[in-house]
């Protein structure tokens, strides 16, 4: 559905990304993780078309995203990231936005169908008893909520996230990835995601793509991606890879300085 | 719907109030008989050759400057925003000055200062724009300090034009400077009038990418609209709008300041409504204003611009300080 073939693009004179080969099939979920400034956020911001690319190419369905219509790319991708929105605006005027790729040209009002797509979204993703308060005025969870939902409404087929768990607590994040898996096994929704916490990378991901100083250092399902090795290797730390009890994918534990010590001198 | 409603009744109250009182006041029902008798007597001519052209007017310039007001603001994401504070006002001063120095309005007409108003403004867009653009991104900040700054330097500019012009001239830049809605020039005020309407529909056609970019640049180009065009062509119609309004009457300043701000209040953020009722509201706003500008004192006129910066800035001050409204866009 998705492929980058030898991508390279980066801000002015910084290069940031290298030479990038990634393939996203149709209904997978693919997390991308790797450390601090090796270039997550700009492989997301390329995808959505926010940066032009030095070289290389993304296709979309075999179509490059460069070739598409402003309107025809927000029909297929959309993208849930960590903007701070017009706080005065209530949930449902918000969500509403999300149909602007659908308006005609001279169209000044939401249809029917739009109010109805509205509402579904809203319904799907728990928000809709919410829908008449202004933004600015609900929990961090519950936006993150809203944002998912103005998405959805652009019934796109490539859903973007950018770390779409920050600042929540377990249950949040876990009740985001969960509605975001759902989506994805009932619509056949793709998903790519930047995720931080690797636990819940491999946990909820299909497939992960290890990025390391703008290149991809590995990618495949999280027991290939996710050994110990790899990762100290990456993120320059020591850690102790185990399967998780229950559902016996790869889990990180990681191990503080004093620690180390502690087993060294033994 | 209710609203825009509610601001036509305002607007159509306040020209009548204001077609009634003045240095003659004419009470309403005399002026219904003297419309209906359509016959030449000094009311009549009060009626319409003074009072109505200055209605007319005053609708078309608050309702530009107020326009414009709001599409920067919605552009910007700043409330603080508007012609003024972005130089735009500054640059069509200077293309007018220039204008009467050079004399074009009296070998190409008086329709030249209106362009050279427009042209001035739109110099002042170009080069503010490829200031912040030059970063590959147009950053919001660094536009409005740049705005600022081209305010200073264009007033300071005028200074300099005034220094350097004949005496005749300099009477002549005086008059328009001091800003007054008296124009003798019917033409004028047809025009703008239409300019006025034409830069409502046009910016009417970006209401929607308008409320995208409520949500921020990135994410209005993830709702499928197209950024950078979307914002050239609603410069392009801000500077339509200011560069006309200034060449007519001056820099008026504040309407487009506090207009848009109460009508965000009033009937929320969405620019399908907003655009619509800032107009109208910019409209009533200075037809009021020109009123009691010119029935205060009474045979003096005072300048227009003293009165709405006087009640538009006391009424910002006063909501600023009881209401919190984050000044912060970003």
């Amino acid at each position: 559905m998705l492929c980058i073939r030898g991508l390279s693009c980066g801000y002015y004179d910084r290069q940031i990304l290298w030479d990038i080969n990634l393939e996203v099939s149709a209904k997978e979920i693919v997390g991308i993780i790797g450390p601090n400034g090796s270039g997550k956020t700009t492989l997301l911001r390329a995808v959505s078309r926010l940066l032009k690319p030095k070289g290389g190419s993304i296709h979309l369905d075999n179509k490059d995203i460069w070739q598409m219509k402003y309107r025809e790319l927000a029909k297929k991708i959309a993208v849930v990231s960590q903007g701070s929105p017009e706080e005065a605006l209530t949930v449902e005027e918000f969500v509403l936005l999300g149909r602007i790729p659908y308006f005609e040209g001279l169209q000044f009002l939401e249809t029917n169908h739009d109010f109805e797509v509205a509402k579904e979204c809203m319904t799907l993703t728990d928000v809709l008893r919410l829908k008449s308060r202004p933004i600015g005025q609900i929990s961090g969870g519950e936006r993150q909520l809203a944002l998912i939902a103005r998405a959805l409404a652009q019934e796109p087929a490539l859903l973007l996230l950018d770390e779409p768990t920050t600042y929540l607590d377990i249950a949040h994040q876990v009740g985001t990835l969960d509605l975001i898996r759902r989506f994805n096994r009932k619509i056949g929704l793709t998903v790519l995601m930047v995720l931080h916490d690797l636990n819940l990378a491999s946990e909820y991901c299909d497939k992960l793509v290890l990025l390391s100083n703008g290149k991809v250092y590995k990618q495949g399902i999280p027991e290939e991606v996710l050994d110990y090795k790899t990762i100290e290797e990456v993120y320059k730390t020591v850690v102790v890879v185990e399967k998780n009890p229950i559902s016996k994918k790869p889990y990180i534990i990681l191990v503080s300085e004093e620690e180390k010590e502690k087993r060294k001198k033994k | 719907m209710a609203w825009l409603l509610f601001f036509i009744a305002a607007v159509i109250a306040i020209s009548c109030f204001s077609l009634s009182v003045g240095s003659s006041s004419i009470p309403f029902k005399n002026i219904i008989a003297a419309v209906l008798r359509r016959v030449p007597c000094t009311e009549y001519s009060i009626l319409f050759d003074v009072r109505l052209p200055r209605i007319l007017l005053a609708f078309a310039i608050g309702g530009s400057l107020s326009l414009a007001g709001v599409i920067l603001q919605g552009m910007f994401r700043n409330p603080l925003v508007e012609p003024y504070t972005l130089g735009i006002s500054g640059g069509a001063a200077i293309g007018v000055c220039l204008n009467i120095v050079f004399r074009l309005n009296r070998s190409l007409g008086v329709l030249s200062l209106p362009v050279c108003g427009f042209l001035g403004a739109l110099c002042i867009v170009v080069l503010v724009y490829s200031l912040s653009v030059k970063k590959g991104v147009l950053k919001i900040q660094g536009l409005l300090l740049t705005g600022v700054m081209i305010s200073f330097i264009s007033s300071s500019l005028i200074m300099l034009i005034m220094a350097v012009s004949r005496i005749e001239d300099l009477h002549g830049i005086v008059f328009w400077i001091m800003g007054s809605l008296e124009e003798p020039n019917n033409t004028l005020i047809l025009l703008s009038l239409a300019v006025s309407i034409i830069g409502l529909i046009l910016s009417y056609l970006f209401c929607i990418d308008l409320n995208a970019l409520a949500l921020g640049e990135e994410e209005a180009t993830h709702l499928g609209v197209n950024v950078e065009r979307s914002k050239r062509f609603l410069f392009i119609i801000t500077s339509l709008l200011t560069g006309f309004s200034v060449s007519v009457v001056g820099i008026i300043g504040f309407v487009g300041l506090v207009i848009p701000h109460f009508m965000r209040m009033l009937v929320g953020r969405d620019h399908r409504i907003l655009l619509v009722s800032s107009f109208l509201g910019g409209a009533a706003f200075l037809i009021l204003c020109d009123t009691l500008a010119r029935t205060i004192i009474a045979p003096v006129e005072l300048p227009v611009g003293v009165i709405t910066g006087l009640v538009g800035g006391s009424a910002f001050v006063y909501v600023l300080t009881r209401k919190q409204i984050p000044l912060k866009g970003k």
